[in-house]
């Protein structure tokens, strides 16, 4: 990040009024927010979901999605106001003056095409170029995004690369027109840290390279310190604060935006004992043909939690989904209080299904949305425990209070609750089994920073009550260090290395975890370029 | 090669079926023929001479075997009754279906060249106008077309083109003789009701696939990219939308086959729907059974190449990883 851009304006949005419509009426989703942006430089845009950060980025176009409008205010991109124009005037800005990097590139490329085409498509429509000189760049591109085989990649289809290297690619895409502002939208959430380091440092050597100026959408404060000349955050749709990079994260100045950070900051003193609840040894499993898991042997303390991590691909959920009963091994055995369980599941006692329950990712598809808070909760206990009626009612509603909700929420549906909440219901279905080990997979990472460190901490404050044993199933490193006694790390289907919180989370580490632990972005604006500097050096 | 000899399968499941089916019937070609004055013993005698007289699943198989020779037999009718006189005035199926079958297919290829086209114009635009008053009434007038049955589409059209503007003839024979530009003249009403009844449901479909794929991420991409609308349907919409597309075609291009069963009854016209419903009138089983496994056969191709332009426009299935 120079210091010596230019202060020429590029964009300047004034008091943007964005309305929205959902479940039959008009929400305001922006309120009257400002934004200014120098060529050459790069703006943060930061908040929760629902924060109207993604609505502000494509304002910034003077796009809005299908279902919200415009309410007022003024989008001068070069001096032109862009909410004034027709949708034939913009398209000729779209995609050559001012592009966009989405955030889900797997679902953002056209399946029936190349990536050459599409790459190339935007800069084609200006017809200064011909297509093979267009492509030549591309491939140039490619290159200076550090793609593999940069010549040939463009021949493939999207469902032939992977999600970094699509994300890269849209990079590529976006600049080829060498447009004078990119929209970054959230363009790493999507990616394992590992895969988001090579993505962030392709992406901010690009946009240095050609000194675009880029307005860059997140969530995550660490991610966007490394890319950022100066952050805005955003929530409900109004202006929290306003500051450079370095500025806010020495010194932010309201508690929201300090807030923003607060899950960083939750740690759990480790503790172990030798009495494990769990034990499987030597596990090897695979989906039809292809072998996933290879030889897995995991230990868990009774009462503690333990962490397993590891990117995508690397069997922290197939581990899980065999310690259930869903998936069964082909080898080795699962050792469950002293006992041996059965791989499969039709074959396990009720018993011991009612003591192993699981926690999802997505609490929305995890509940039958059909059901109230009542029917999903009673269900187990009347299931496993044969409580019925009035005194179901009862336990119902002591759960409901052990998650730090109450019986007005019995008769609610899935669809009239939070995100958080949806997921605190979830653990209470979990809990009204009366379970000794409780797997969650992922149970945070769909959620906002702030309602991720609720979440956490009622599982710990559950822990403390029950003496409930998890296992958290995560590739999160700031959530494991905030709830974990032990650490698993995975990859390929292999245990890397198995210990306690302080003996892995500090050197010497295997080669494998080192670069995990590493590549967890930090909250230091000279992170990045640190980084790269080691790993190169 | 797995879906082509499931196809297959279908078609032998098929035959078994329309056999099996013929054989709870009441009444033979024998009874049939002879009248109810008949004596018990030329009933005998016909079929004797027949192979009625043998036990079914024999037949059955003696008639597969027969088919997988290339010899659909022989058909009943047009049989000499005069012992000793057969075989010259017997008429073989394939003669007698072979003409009939161009036939048809010339009234529902005339009709699917004229169907297909539109239908995708009109699916793509009333997609691309989503809820205008244009999108609304076709896919009003749509639903109406689908949901009344041939005949009563036909009749409409009789009344209209026939008998109050009579611009068109009711009735649509045509023989070897007849001009391409007679025949099409003459075989207007029944394209005109076969296009009517398969339209509407193809129309709906090619919409309602645009549709789906217009509110994916790809395609809000290439809005931001600066791409046209007719660039949005035509070059990122429409080459997803091929798989669903060609299926629905399939079904209503069979659909349209046997369809022509009763429109071919209505305008008399000569296909292989009206032998079908002649000969099964006539108990003339070996007519049936071959009209049956071309109605399947075809069915079946169909399907085969609807399955094939899914894969042919689908990169994921085209080149794997």
């Amino acid at each position: 990040m120079t210091l010596n851009k230019s202060k020429e304006l590029l964009l300047e949005m004034k008091n943007i009024h964005i309305d929205g419509f959902s479940d039959e009426r008009w929400h305001k989703i922006l309120k009257g927010v400002d934004l200014t942006l120098h060529r050459g430089e790069i703006l943060g845009l930061i908040g929760e979901s629902g924060a109207g950060k993604s609505t502000m980025g494509k304002a910034a176009m003077g796009y809005t999605q299908p279902g919200c409008k415009i309410i007022k205010g003024e989008i001068n991109f070069n001096g032109i106001d862009l909410a004034k124009l027709t949708e034939f005037e913009k398209r000729k800005i779209w995609g050559t003056k001012i592009s966009y990097v989405a955030q889900s590139a797997a679902s953002s490329f056209n399946p029936a095409h190349r990536l050459m085409d599409q790459t190339i498509s935007a800069a084609n429509r200006l017809k200064i170029n011909p297509t093979d000189v267009l492509k030549k760049d591309a491939v140039q591109l490619y290159e200076s995004l550090q793609l593999p085989d940069a010549e040939n990649i463009g021949d493939r289809y999207p469902h032939q690369v992977s999600g970094g290297q699509l994300q890269r690619i849209m990079t590529a895409m976006a600049m080829s027109p060498r447009p004078e502002l990119i929209i970054f939208d959230e363009p790493t959430t999507a990616l394992d840290v590992t895969t988001q380091v090579e993505v962030l440092s392709a992406m901010r050597s690009i946009v240095d390279k050609f000194n675009t100026a880029a307005i860059y959408i997140t969530h995550d404060l660490a991610v966007v310190a490394q890319m950022a000349d100066r952050i805005k955050v955003l929530r409900y749709g109004e202006e929290v604060e306003e500051a450079e990079t370095r500025d806010m994260l020495s010194n932010p100045k309201e508690e929201y935006t300090k807030s923003l950070w607060s899950v960083r900051s939750l740690i759990k003193p480790e503790e172990t004992n030798e009495d494990y609840m769990l034990s499987i040894k030597n596990i090897d499993a695979a989906y039809g043909s292809s072998k996933v898991l290879h030889n897995v042997s995991i230990d868990i303390p009774k009462g503690k939690t333990v962490a397993i991590v590891g990117e995508s691909g690397s069997g922290k959920s197939t581990t899980a989904r065999v310690i259930t009963g869903l998936l069964p091994q082909l080898k080795g055995e699962i050792i469950f209080d002293g006992k041996k369980l059965s791989p499969k599941l039709e074959q396990r006692s009720k018993e011991e299904l009612r003591r192993i329950q699981i926690i999802f990712q997505m609490p929305d598809t995890a509940m039958n949305p059909r059901q109230t808070v009542d029917e999903i909760i009673g269900r187990p206990i009347e299931f496993y425990q044969g409580i019925k009626g009035k005194k179901r009612e009862a336990k119902v509603i002591e759960l409901l209070k052990m998650i730090e909700l109450d019986e007005t929420f019995l008769d609610r549906l899935p669809s009239e609750l939070s995100g958080g909440q949806k997921q605190r219901i979830c653990i209470a279905r979990a809990l009204a089994a009366n379970p000794d080990l409780i797997i969650c997979d992922e149970v945070t990472s769909a959620l906002d920073q702030i309602v991720q460190e609720g979440i956490l901490k009622l599982l710990q404050k559950l822990q403390k009550e029950l003496g409930v044993t998890y296992i958290f199933i995560t590739h999160d490193i700031a959530t494991v260090k905030a709830i974990s006694d032990e650490i698993v790390v995975m990859y390929q289907g292999e245990v890397v290395e198995q210990g306690l919180k302080s003996k892995i989370l500090n050197p010497p580490y295997p080669d494998y975890t080192e670069l995990l632990l590493s590549s967890v972005p930090e909250m230091d604006p000279d992170w990045l370029t640190n980084l790269l500097n080691k790993r190169s050096s | 090669m797995l879906r082509l000899s499931l196809g297959l399968v279908t078609v032998f499941a098929f035959s078994v079926i329309i056999f099996s089916t013929f054989s709870f019937l009441p009444g033979d070609f024998a009874t049939e023929i002879l009248g109810q004055s008949a004596t018990k013993s030329a009933v005998k005698a016909l079929r004797a001479e027949l192979g009625l007289d043998k036990p079914p699943v024999t037949r059955y198989f003696d008639w597969l075997g027969n088919v997988f020779q290339g010899d659909f037999g022989s058909s009943f009718s047009g049989r000499s009754k005069v012992q000793g006189d057969q075989g010259d005035r017997s008429r073989e199926v394939v003669g007698l279906i072979v003409p009939r079958l161009k036939n048809t297919l010339f009234l529902t290829g005339v009709a699917a060249m004229l169907a297909i086209p539109l239908s995708l114009i009109l699916g793509i635009s009333a997609a691309l106008y989503r809820n205008s008053y244009y999108d609304r009434s076709a896919t009003g007038v749509s639903l109406v077309t689908v949901s009344s049955p041939e005949f009563f589409t036909a009749y409409i059209f009789i009344l209209l083109l026939a008998t109050l503007f009579p611009v068109f003839p009711t009735i649509s024979n045509v023989d070897e003789a007849s001009t391409l530009a007679e025949r099409f003249y003459r075989t207007a009403l029944p394209v005109f009701t076969l296009t009517l009844i398969t339209m509407g449901h193809m129309m709906r479909m090619t919409r309602s696939a645009i549709i789906n794929i217009l509110s994916s991420e790809y395609i809000e991409m290439a809005k931001l990219s600066g791409a046209s609308r007719y660039e949005v349907i035509v070059k990122h919409a429409l080459p997803n939308a091929w798989a669903p597309i060609s299926q629905v075609i399939a079904i209503n291009l069979a659909y349209m086959l046997i369809g022509s069963v009763v429109v071919e009854y209505v305008f008399n016209y000569q296909g292989i729907g009206r032998l079908m419903v002649g000969s099964v009138y006539n108990r003339d089983l070996p007519v049936v059974q071959a009209c049956a496994l071309i109605f399947a056969s075809t069915y079946v191709i169909l399907n085969l190449i609807a399955d094939l332009i899914g894969i042919i426009s689908n990169p994921r299935l085209l080149y794997p990883k």
